[in-house]
This record gives C-alpha cells, structure tokens and sequence, in this order.
C-alpha cells in the first residue's frame, strides 16, 4: 500500500506516493531520477548518500522516504544555479578535491552544512564535518584544501 | 498503538539502530510507529537542579546547546557518537532503549544520577538507569512503554568529568571507553564515580576502581591502582575491534587519562577532548 507525501526537494515541491519501506535515497534516486546521490555501502558508514534535510546533513540510505513529508531536502542537484556552479562545487574542481567522484556530493553536502554554521572553520572543524564521509581516491588532504578554499570564496556572501 | 498492534510493531526513533539492524533482517517488525512527527519531544530543560532530556532530542542538539560550559562529560559523548550525520538523527532515547553494549550514552550516565521516565498506558514511572538496562539489548522497558524522559542531575560544584572512547574511525563504535565524574579537595579524590564502556554485556560500574580513587591523592601510585581495578572489573570479548586482553588494557589506559582530565576540569580549567583514533 502506498502513501502519498509532499516533499520540497532543490526548491522544488514533489507529491509522491512512495512504498512506506522506500529508503530516502531510492526516492531521490529512482522517482526523482536524482541520480547525483550516491549509495556506497548500505549500512551507514559511507557517506557517498549525504543529502541535507532541513539543512542538516543525513545519510538518506538510514531514513525512509516517508520520514521526509513536509521536508525540505537538498541533494548535489541543488547546489547549482541558474547555470552557475555553487562555490562549493567550484572550489572542489580547483583544489582538485576529487578523483572518481564518487563520495564527492555527500562530502560538498557535509561542507554545506559546515559553511552555514561557521563560516572560518579550523582544520579541526572541517576533519570533524567529514568525519562520516569516505572518499577511497583523495586521502582528503586536497578534499580539505577545496573546503577551505569553499570557505574563502563564500566569505562574501 | 504498541499494545493495538501488538509484538510486530516497534518505535523508529533516529533509526540509526533500527534500520541498519533492519536492512540485516535482524529486526523484522510488521508495523513502526515513528515518534519523529510529535511535537514537543525534543528539548533540554534545566530546573530543579536537573537536566531533562526530550527522548527525540538528537546527538547533535545536544552536542550544540549550552550544556559543554556546565556539564563537559556530556559534551564528550554527545560530539564523539559517529559522524555528524548520524548525530543529526540519532536520539538519547533511542540510544537508551537500544542497549547497545557499545552504546555511548549508558557509560557516560551512569557515572552520573540519571533517571529513565517511561511511559505506558498504566501511566508513567521512573526507573534508575542501572535498573534501567539489564542485559544486552534488554531494557525494563515493557512491550507497551515507550522513554518519554531522560533526567541527569547535574553534578554539585567543583564536581568535574571526562569521557574517552577510543575508535578506529568515526561512524563506528568505539573499542572500548571509560567515563569519569569526580569531586575534588585539594589534591585528594572526595568521590568518584568510574563506568566502562565495550568491555562488557552493559556498561560496567568499576566499584572497585571507584574505591581505589576515592578519598586517595592524585599519584601515579593511585592512577596505577585505579587502572588495575578498572582492567579487572572489565569482562571484555574478543572480536574483529581487538582482542580481549587489548580492551582491557586499553580500558585501563583510558581510565587513568580520564581521570587526569577530569581533575583538571574539577579545578575550573576548560580542556576539549575528543575521541582518540587508532
Ligand atoms: C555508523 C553508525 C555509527 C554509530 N556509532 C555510535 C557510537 O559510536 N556510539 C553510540 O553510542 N552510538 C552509535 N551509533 C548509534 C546511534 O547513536 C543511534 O542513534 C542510537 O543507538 C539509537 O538511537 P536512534 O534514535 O537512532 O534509535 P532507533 O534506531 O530509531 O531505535 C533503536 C531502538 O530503540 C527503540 N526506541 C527508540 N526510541 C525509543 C523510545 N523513546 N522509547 C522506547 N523505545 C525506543 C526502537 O524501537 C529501536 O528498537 C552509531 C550508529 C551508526 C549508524
Ligand atoms: S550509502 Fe548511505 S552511508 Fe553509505
Ligand atoms: S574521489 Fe573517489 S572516492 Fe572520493
């Protein structure tokens, strides 16, 4: 039996009708063909599934679909406008904070959340804010350059 | 709704436990019930000496309210449980009533007057938090009762505390830890509360190592004592984290390092630890 929900996803509201069982990742995925979000393990750990759910960082392969009625999520779709890349996803492409790519948009999620609370984050805050995101290509020393370089370049606005 | 729909049904808090262990058909239930769309179950309230804890109130709220200045050691639990994403879910409540043996919260409250209000459609009681959780995974919750509060005295003046989980990377369970809360006069141990974490079927209250602190002065002879006790009050298992002779001596490790910085933090002195990685 379906239910039907209403979702903002990217600005954008969704009325859905979802199996209860439906995992939030498989309806980003598959009913909004929101492919940008990543499964990498299916058990928590990896972060490559990160998405913001009223502006907190969750990994929406622990959450089903339903949880999300009413909410606003935010996927890597999302941080692009009007054409223009999001500084984030700039700045990730100039410190080279990507190899495959594949953790990329649960890691720019991550540093969205960071950036909206704190705007000149330490070392220390930037390790801790994705210390729930696996990246198996960079080793993270270019991955943190890039939020840095993400903070820098966000400072005005 | 528990007693209508009977055993089939559970409670989906953060879901931080439950899914995973549901995706491993560990846990299979027909019907949940989520408590995450009622109002009013998130909150920290300070009255009475007392702190008051929603049951939804999640790891990171926690983490990010007022309480590091005036209770360090739930700071320390709080910003150490996994990864921010899990603590943005994740909820004391559920922590409690999963019992996990790894699970944070039921070490670093027991070194601490903690009181578990439950909820059933006979009304509301108050269990202590070491009648609380029994076994693994075994609370005194009954099928019907849900936490409806988690209520931790805030520990007297000049009290101070520490909690260290030691852990190989961030979105797992540590290996082992240890919580402290003690009370100062001078240089001398007025009283201490010790509790284990990962070494055990539950949290394990160390009275020995309790003992060996208490009313003594901060030494390396004391520390040594109260690191024995507190490796032979562990009851470690070996699995794919560690041996059981290394959790043990880790404990041990711990516990002295624990104490050290809660002494300082008795004495007003503002330290931040986190948890250490292997
Ligand atoms: C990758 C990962 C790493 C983790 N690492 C740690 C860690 O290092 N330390 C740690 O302590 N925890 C850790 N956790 C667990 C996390 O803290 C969980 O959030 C917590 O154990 C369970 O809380 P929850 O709100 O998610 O509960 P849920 O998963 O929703 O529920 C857990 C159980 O409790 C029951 N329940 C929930 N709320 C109530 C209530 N109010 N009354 C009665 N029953 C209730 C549910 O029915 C269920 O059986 C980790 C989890 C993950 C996924
Ligand atoms: S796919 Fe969700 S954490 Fe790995
Ligand atoms: S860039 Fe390949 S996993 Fe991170």
């Amino acid at each position: 039996m379906n239910v039907p929900m209403k979702v903002t996803v990217n600005g954008k509201l969704h009325a859905l009708d979802v199996e209860p069982r439906m995992l939030l990742v498989e309806m980003v995925r598959e009913q909004l063909d929101l492919t940008g979000t990543h499964v990498g393990c299916d058990t928590t750990y990896c972060g490559a599934c990160t998405v913001l759910l009223n502006g907190a960082a969750v990994k929406s392969c622990t959450m089903f679909a339903v949880q999300a009625d009413g909410a606003e999520i935010t996927t890597v779709e999302g941080l692009e406008k009007d054409g223009q890349l999001h500084p984030i996803q700039k700045a990730f492409g100039d410190a080279y904070g990507l190899q495959c790519g594949y953790c990329t948009p649960g890691l720019m999620l991550s540093t969205l959340q960071l950036l909206s609370e704190n705007k000149q984050p330490d070392e220390k805050d930037m390790r801790k804010a994705i210390a729930g995101n696996t990246c198996r290509c960079t080793g993270y020393q270019n991955v943190l350059k890039a939020m840095q370089l993400a903070a820098q370049n966000m400072k005005g606005a | 709704m528990l007693s209508q729909l009977g055993d089939d049904a559970k409670l989906l808090a953060g879901g931080q436990s439950l899914i995973p262990l549901m995706k491993l058909r560990f846990a299979n239930p027909a019907h949940l019930i989520d408590l995450n769309f009622i109002a009013g179950t998130s909150y920290i309230h300070n009255a009475n000496s007392a702190l008051r804890f929603g049951p939804l109130t999640r790891h990171a709220e926690i983490e990010n309210s007022d309480i590091p200045a005036r209770i360090p050691i739930l700071y320390d639990c709080a910003a150490g449980i996994a990864d921010v994403q899990v603590r943005n879910r994740g909820t004391i409540g559920g922590s409690l009533a999963e019992a996990d043996p790894s699970g944070d919260w039921a070490v670093v409250l027991s070194t601490l007057a903690t009181q578990v209000r439950c909820l059933g459609k006979n009304g509301e009681r108050t269990v202590h938090l070491k009648d609380f959780i029994q076994d693994a995974y075994t609370t005194a919750l009954a099928h019907d009762e849900l936490v409806s509060e988690v209520v931790v005295d805030i520990p007297a003046k000049g009290s101070g505390g520490a909690y260290l989980a030691f852990k190989r990377a961030a979105p797992v369970y540590p290996t082992a830890s240890a919580a402290v809360q003690l009370t100062m006069d001078g240089n001398v141990c007025k009283d201490a509360a010790i509790a284990l974490g990962c070494v055990g079927l539950t949290a394990i209250k160390a009275k020995d190592a309790e003992a060996a602190l208490r009313g003594r002065p901060i030494s390396e002879r004391t520390l040594s004592a109260v690191a024995e006790a507190a490796r032979a009050a562990a009851d470690p298992q070996s699995d794919m984290r560690g041996s059981a002779d290394y959790k043990r001596t880790l404990v041990g490790a711990l516990v002295r390092r624990a104490i050290t910085i809660a002494v300082r933090r008795a004495r007003g002195e503002h330290v931040e630890v986190s948890h250490l990685y292997a």
